[in-house]
């Protein structure tokens, strides 16, 4: 007879979260452990709850670009073009080139800003401490572009269904090409410092991994997915804005383990890097808002529109009924939609694991929960 | 008001609980020292050096977390403290008040007793080994013959505080820091007592001083390279610093054991951290970096624990260094470093120690096997550490999709133009 038989032995609970410091905001997952071992993970959401989709039925279609902002607050910009274009392709609205291409240079920023803010705080969740100062240093940088482009650092309410608010300032262009020289510097810090580092590899390396059949399976979208080795993304697939006249490369992973998330996401700031210079380049004066008067009211009718977010595919779906206020409001949050790979991702890791996978999905609980 | 009477009669009672200890140990100590007689006179002359020592002991700890803010702030392009005081060099003390005048808190699922006394268990070693360690070579309460060891035996005395404070907590965190701070701190014990072990059979004793004394000429550093990296790697894990945080891992088990104490309480494990942290700096600059001797002659005694001390930061300093650098391990990952790599690499330095002794080879054939040794492990880590990085590069590079950008289509106004 083993001792386990002899005596009975349960499994123990241990609950992380909604308070604790590595579930990124009020995230709660209850893990079975087995010493340090985990069995099995059960998450629990809406602690952030705040019924952003029927809010957005009591708002006329220029207001719910303000809580599109409060949906994934770290990549406030993204958010809000992906809502303005399902508008104005319920609208059928033409938006002028230069408003594109501002949108799409603020949106990588965005991208880029939010990217830093993970290889911050990832490095946090395995214990670095280092990587998340230079990550919001460089972040600072872009926070400071944008109140001087749009009069607010998160919060923007820029993007316009149409355009854009109003033009960006005269010097955005040589100021902007400054903060990307510092960015793409302070990018190569942190990965010098992390990449490669042995701990890191030995936390990340193997850990968390998912393949591309199952992280197909479980939805995921965004770096994500494409750490497992799938090379899907909606600016390459099913472009949008200004993206076709816009050369990059989309980073692909091999082995869907937490390395491959982060280094596909440090990839991606050089190539966010790369498609902002290029609109920089191609940028030409002209009207950044439709001519269009009449858009307070689209026709009857429904759109679904899809960005690529930092976090992955955000979708939405408005239905209007002809009146100035949506019908409805669906939102597909890529962050809510990745966390189904947790289960899969976490049984039979360790206690420190199931944060560093948690941390390595990035998501966004203003998102997740909305 | 009797809430604030109640207080100080706790606060009392930890002060007089502490005194106890240390009265007890001072007792011992001074039997060890003076084994014929421990008389009235002695255990005074004990008690105010013990106090002069807690003073300044408070006083290192204090500028320890004034430092550590601040090169940690400098490696992180940060500034650190500025407010209290010139360069915030007041700031940890300002954060000592704060401590002592908060609320002590226990859990209701706690078991009271044990829960106030963990801190007293984790302390009070941390503080005792300093009766042994010499800043100079007469400035010391108690040089014992048997230093070396005494510094091991009281030192590895806080697990029993770490595991129960865990323990007592009544928090399922605490409890995975307490088993995990037990199971990490007995396995680095190990290499500890093996490298000390190699310095007391290079110096033929076990006593500091003496041990000191051995390295004028050639610092034990010298001569054993391996045994000071196996010493430094395993002291790290042993007062719970980055990469060996496991058991207080903040992003994990949210401090592990120290997760439901405050105020005063959790001050004194915070000072016991400091106090260790310094505790492995002053007995690698002890032990490997000659202590208050340099080659060139005699030192008077001030100059010496200047000495000392500039030695003692400098290794502490990288213990700072490292924390700035480096992510945490996970605990199999730390128990496998432990038992695979260190643990046999300690014995290779005793067994290389013993050979070089045992035939009498001259003595740089010491430091040759030692770097022998340590450079298997180096070279095959940067190698495979070099391929990997390129592997991922190339494969990364292989895979990435690259999408060609189409020709812009001819703007209307242009075409007009």
């Amino acid at each position: 007879m083993t001792t386990e038989q002899q005596h009975e032995t349960v499994d123990m609970m241990l609950n992380m979260g909604p308070q604790h410091p590595a579930t990124h905001g009020v995230f709660r997952m209850v893990l079975t452990i087995d010493g340090e071992r985990v069995i099995d993970v059960t998450p629990h959401i809406g602690y952030l709850h705040r019924g952003s989709e029927k809010l957005c039925e009591h708002e006329s279609y220029g207001q719910v670009v303000t809580l599109f902002d409060r949906l994934d607050y770290v990549a406030n910009l993204n958010n809000e073009l992906v809502f303005c274009r399902a508008a104005e392709r319920l609208m059928d609205i033409e938006v002028p080139e230069r408003a594109q291409y501002i949108r799409v240079a603020l949106c990588e920023l965005n991208r880029l800003a939010s990217h830093l803010l993970f290889l911050g705080t990832y490095a946090i969740d395995l214990g670095a401490m280092t990587p998340i100062m230079y990550g919001f240093r460089e972040r600072e940088r872009i926070q400071n572009l944008f109140e001087a482009v749009t009069g607010a650092r998160m919060m923007h309410n820029y993007i316009r269904i149409g355009g854009v608010k109003e033009d960006v300032p005269a010097d955005f262009v040589p100021r902007t090409r400054a903060v990307l020289e510092d960015v793409r510097k302070g990018v190569d810090e942190i990965d010098r410092l992390l990449t490669f580092n042995e701990v890191f590899l030995a936390r990340t390396k193997g850990v968390g991994v998912i393949d591309a059949a199952t992280a197909v399976s479980c939805g995921l979208t965004g770096p994500s997915l494409r750490a497992s080795g799938v090379a899907y993304d909606v600016r390459k697939d099913d472009p949008y804005e200004v993206y076709p006249y816009l050369g990059f490369q989309v980073p692909v992973g091999h082995d869907g383990d937490c390395w491959d998330r982060y280094y596909v996401r440090l990839l991606e700031c050089h190539q966010s890097i790369h498609m902002i210079t290029q609109c920089l380049d191609q940028m030409e004066p002209g009207p950044t808002m439709t001519q269009r008067r009449r858009i307070a009211r689209p026709p009857k009718g429904e759109a679904y529109v899809h960005c690529e977010n930092p976090r992955g595919d955000i979708g939405v779906f408005v239905v209007s009924d002809g009146t100035d206020k949506p019908y409805r409001v669906k939102v597909r949050p890529p962050s809510f939609c990745n966390l189904v790979a947790l289960r899969p991702m976490m049984r039979g890791a360790y206690i420190a694991d199931a944060v560093a996978i948690l941390g390595s999905i990035d998501i966004v609980l203003g998102e997740v929960d909305r | 008001m009797r809430a604030r009477a109640g207080e100080v009669v706790v606060f009392g009672l930890i002060v007089a609980g502490l005194l106890g200890i240390l009265g007890g140990l001072v007792l011992t100590v001074g039997a060890l020292g003076n084994p014929e007689r421990v008389t009235l006179v002695v255990v005074a002359q004990l008690a105010t050096v013990l106090i002069v020592l807690f003073t300044l002991l408070a006083i290192v700890v204090l500028t320890l977390v004034w430092l550590e803010r601040k090169q940690l702030a400098r490696m992180q392009s940060r500034v650190g403290p500025t407010r209290v005081g010139p360069f915030g060099l007041l700031q940890p003390v300002a954060d000592a008040i704060k401590l002592l005048m908060k609320e002590d808190v226990a859990p209701a699922t706690s078991s009271k007793l044990l829960f106030f006394v963990a801190p007293l268990l984790v302390f009070v070693p941390a503080f005792v080994v300093w009766l042994t360690i010499p800043f100079a070579r007469d400035v010391v309460v108690r040089s014992l013959d048997m230093g070396l060891f005494f510094f091991i035996a009281v030192s590895v005395l806080s697990i029993v505080g770490l595991v129960l404070a865990g323990w007592s907590s009544g928090s399922k965190y605490a409890v995975l820091g307490g088993i995990r701070a037990a199971a990490q701190l007995i396995s680095y014990e190990i290499p500890i007592i093996m490298t000390v072990l190699t310095v007391a059979m290079l110096a033929d004793s076990m006593s500091f001083v003496v041990v000191v004394e051995a390295q004028r000429t050639v610092p034990f550093i010298v001569l054993q390279p391996l045994g000071f990296i196996v010493f430094f790697v395993a002291g790290l894990a042993e007062v719970g610093r980055t990469p060996f945080d496991v058991y207080s891992a903040e992003s994990e088990i949210v401090g592990g054991p120290f997760v439901e104490y405050s105020g005063a309480h959790w001050a004194i494990f915070f000072l016991a951290e400091y106090v260790n942290t310094f505790v492995i700096g002053a007995v690698a600059a002890l032990l490997f970096l000659g202590g208050w001797s340099w080659p060139f002659g005699d030192l008077p005694a001030a100059a010496g624990v200047a000495l000392f001390l500039g030695k003692t930061y400098l290794v502490v300093m990288m213990i700072f260094w490292v924390r700035a650098t480096y992510p945490r391990l996970r605990i199999d990952q730390l128990m496998s470093l432990g038992w695979k790599v260190l643990i046999p690499l300690s014995f290779a330095v005793v067994v290389a120690t013993a050979v070089q002794l045992f035939y009498d080879w001259p003595r740089w054939t010491l430091p040759v096997m030692s770097l022998a040794v340590l450079a298997v492990p180096v070279v095959m880590q940067l190698r495979m550490g070099r391929r990997r990085a390129l592997a991922e590069a190339r494969r990364y590079a292989e895979r990435a999709v690259v999408v060609e950008a189409q020709p812009r289509p001819q703007r209307p106004q242009e075409a007009g133009a």
